[in-house]
């Protein structure tokens, strides 16, 4: 199984999403929730990074964690999956090890 | 009758992941009863405190956002936004919900030098 990979931090306060990148194998999966989830916006200093990396890795990100932001999936980059708390549920049994970014 | 000081509270926090802003809105309420000149400035990830259509249902966690709304009423009605923090983030003020005035960086710096005391969240 892959691993899967989550950052809840913002990509702009802290390193977390960076080095989750930088150290990540291809293949592997990432989930983006609480405050991960502003690296997953269209439009930001942080898109086009998230962009590169959907050729290597699937990333996903949290729907009650948008909401709560403010954001919509229509502000979500093409390619990011939505998931809601029975899909992360789903990722956690379809991905080993896990690891978390904090 | 005490003196009169300029108080800025700097919020550079986004509002879920940590308590920070909450807490800074807790302590505005509270401080706005003492009269003084109040000042709001939201910078980095603090602009996304006052992301419109904040809907914490689904997490079971308090949505406060709406009590910006109701700063005004207390007489807190100075809130500054950075430009470069609303850029970086792919906003503008139309996404916030709240009326600010957005500041450049060095108009920002201009006016936090003008303050007697910035409180950081």
């Amino acid at each position: 199984m892959n691993t899967l990979h989550t950052v809840n931090k913002s990509p702009f306060e802290r390193n977390s999403l960076s080095s989750c990148l930088r150290l990540a194998a291809a293949e592997s999966s990432i989930l983006l929730f609480e405050d991960g989830i502003y690296a997953a916006l269209q439009g930001t200093e942080f898109s086009e990074t998230i962009q590169t990396a959907l050729a290597t890795h699937s990333i996903y990100v949290l729907v009650p964690d948008l909401q709560a932001r403010g954001m919509s999936l229509e502000q979500v980059i093409a390619g990011v999956q939505a998931v809601d708390y029975a899909g992360f549920v789903d990722l956690t049994t379809t991905h080993y090890p896990i690891q978390a970014w904090l | 009758m005490g003196v009169t000081k300029k108080l800025l509270y700097l919020n550079r926090k986004a509002p879920h992941g940590t308590i920070y802003a909450q807490e800074a809105l807790e302590v505005v309420l509270i401080g706005s009863a003492f009269e003084q000149d109040i000042s709001l400035a939201f910078v980095d990830d603090g602009v996304y405190q006052l992301k419109k259509q904040q809907d914490t249902k689904a997490t079971g966690m308090k949505n406060f956002s709406p009590t910006y709304r109701a700063l005004d009423d207390y007489d807190v009605n100075k809130l500054y936004v950075e430009q470069e923090s609303l850029a970086a983030r792919g906003l503008s003020a139309e996404d916030l919900i709240v009326p600010v005035q957005v500041l450049s960086s060095a108009e920002l710096a201009a006016l936090m030098a003008t303050q007697d005391v910035v409180f950081s969240f």
